[in-house]
């Protein structure tokens, strides 16, 4: 117990007798932190948006606007019976109004209203399990022909359209954003991390000497190395803090009013602040701690 | 706390060990083994320079003795040698019944905290105190805190720096920085004290106050071993001299009309054959 204060008011008192070093060390943990903390929520949201649009993924059938109730009640069925089928909705003509209304604002909604019959046709939505058995469910409902023609199974179905031209669109935008973003990350991680090494290994080189009279004096290494770790725990903490309180500030100000209008930003919210702040937190204490831990073992060789 | 006192305890059980060996193999009642014994111990640097060269000496347990030679000579390779900074490419170096470069890497702070060091360059802790500096030799044995409270003062006032007490190394003469040196050497009241050219940077009469505090730590048991070139020092102590030349061996002089003698006539006795005039404040601090 003794021990562990001896530790901490030694961490304490070299950051306190080499206080350059130190400020060093903890704006690279803050700069690095920043990072992590920006392309984290970003990254994660690109990913988010991808896999939200494949999900969408589904099916229209429309029918013939004078299909009788009967028939539209076999081909549901038909329907949920094809391999591949999550589910199936029926939309009549008033819903498929509805929808459309609560879609659109504004003067075309008005125009909606003034409309004296409704345009649109009823139709089924369907789920499927997975985008890659689009084409498999598109075949199934609309069956080719001996003449080579298609022929859909039920006479009252009039078209069948997929979603796939806009989705494969957006996956493969979304796509690049994300494989972009990835290498930055990357390549940022790796020059902050070896700037942070190198840091924590300048403030270590300056005290060398100090490290040597120890292992004179018959200090264990754990004895040398133990105030070393603890100011480098000290050290992440507080780059870990600081980068935090700059990524609140940015979060209040800057993300949350423009997540009302934007829909990707709107994704940042997938990613809850508290967990965030953890990890950046606890990496940034582990990294600069082993940081100052392996690199006093050079020193440490007797 | 208690892990410490365990291992400290398995170290007493092994020093055991060994007498019962010594005392089977010379068929002898056994005398405690000598506090330093090099056998045939050679040491040869990165590079091919042989440092030192088949030396073998005894020292025994409360002797002083000196380690003399020209620069270059293997003098501080054999300190280094003692407290395992250098291992021999050949032969046999025992500390207290111990060969130590038997032992493993970790049991060496345990060897060193068992032997007190004295460094020409000093070698304190630059970011500490005077206070600091001696504490942190007890604070690395895992000294409890009242222990040290008590013990790092009495050192410093017996080493006569109690009114520097908070000053850093920067902050002292090149005769107060040593005199801290030995006080952190000391604190722990090690067997073996030694002591790497003391009076290397002083002037005549600091170098007096520094052989005479070794003196008397000497007269508490501790066996001292001072590395020097300062012939005309070493002729006045008569003391043992061990002399090197090109890492060997070529002079054991077990004693140079030695007698006992007080600390103060011993300090009276160098001012007198050393020519210094001797300054009364240094006299009053280091009687004790």
């Amino acid at each position: 117990m003794s021990r562990a204060v001896f530790f901490i008011s030694e961490a304490f008192r070299a950051l306190r007798r080499s206080a350059a070093p130190s400020i060093a060390a903890i704006v690279t943990i803050v700069v690095t932190t920043l990072l992590l903390g920006v392309l984290i929520p970003v990254l994660k949201a690109s990913g988010d948006k991808t896999q939200d649009v494949r999900d969408q993924i589904g099916l229209n059938v429309f029918l013939y606007n004078d299909a009788a109730r009967a028939e539209i009640d076999k081909l549901g069925a038909e329907l949920e019976t094809l391999p591949h089928v999550e589910s199936v909705d029926y939309v009549s003509r008033k819903e498929a109004v509805e929808i459309l209304a609560g879609r659109v604002e504004g003067e075309l909604s008005e125009s909606l209203n003034e409309l004296n019959s409704n345009p649109l046709p009823p139709s089924f939505a369907i789920d499927i399990d997975s985008p890659t058995n689009l084409g498999a469910v598109t075949a199934a409902i609309t069956k080719t022909g001996p003449s080579g023609d298609r022929q859909p199974i039920s006479p009252i179905v009039d078209e069948v359209r997929d979603a796939r031209q806009d989705a494969s669109k957006i996956t493969r935008v979304t796509g690049a954003v994300t494989v972009v973003l990835a290498i930055l990350a990357v390549l940022l991680l790796i020059a902050s991390l070896m700037l942070v090494g190198n840091t924590i290994r300048l403030s270590i080189y300056a005290r060398r000497r100090e490290v040597e009279v120890m292992r004179l004096v018959g200090a264990t290494n754990w004895f040398i190395r133990w105030p070393f770790i603890i100011e480098g725990i000290i050290v992440g903490l507080a780059g870990a803090v600081i980068a935090v309180g700059i990524l609140w500030l940015g979060k209040v100000t800057v993300v949350d009013p423009l997540s009302d209008n934007l829909n990707l930003v709107d994704s940042l919210s997938t990613m809850g602040f508290m967990p965030l702040v953890i990890i950046l937190v606890s990496s940034a204490m582990i990294v600069s701690a082993l940081g100052s831990g392996i690199t006093l073992r050079r020193f440490l060789r007797v | 706390m208690a892990l410490t006192r365990s291992r400290s305890n398995r170290g007493r059980a092994r020093g055991h060990d060994a007498s019962t060996r010594y005392e089977s193999r010379t068929g002898a009642p056994a005398p405690k083994p000598p506090i330093v014994a090099l056998k045939d111990a050679t040491v040869v640097y990165p590079g091919g320079h042989v440092a030192l060269e088949r030396v073998s000496l005894e020292v025994g347990r409360g002797e002083f003795a000196f380690v003399v030679g020209p620069t270059g000579c293997g003098k501080s390779t054999l300190i280094k040698l003692l407290i395992r900074e250098v291992e021999p490419a050949s032969g046999e170096v025992e500390i207290a019944g111990h060969d130590i470069n038997g032992m493993p890497l970790s049991r060496v702070p345990k060897l060193r905290r068992r032997i007190g060091t004295v460094f020409q360059d000093f070698k304190l802790l630059p970011n500490r105190t005077v206070y600091d500096n001696v504490a942190y030799a007890l604070q690395v044995i895992g000294a409890s805190r009242g222990e040290i409270r008590t013990k790092t003062p009495e050192i410093i006032r017996l080493v006569g720096l109690q009114s520097k007490i908070h000053n850093y190394p920067d902050q002292l003469s090149g005769g107060e920085q040593q005199r801290v040196s030995i006080a952190r050497a000391f604190v722990n009241h090690p067997p073996l004290l030694l002591a790497d050219e003391p009076t290397g940077n002083l002037d005549p009469e600091t170098s007096i106050g520094i052989m005479q505090l070794l003196y008397r730590i000497n007269r508490t048991g501790t066996t001292v071993l001072v590395v020097t070139h300062d012939r005309e020092m070493v002729d006045k102590m008569r003391r043992r001299v061990i002399q090197l030349e090109e890492g060997r061996l070529i002079r054991d002089e077990v004693s140079g009309g030695y007698h006992d003698e007080s600390t103060r006539e011993f300090a009276a006795r160098l001012h007198r054959e050393l020519d210094v005039e001797p300054s009364t404040d240094v006299n009053d601090i280091l009687d004790w």
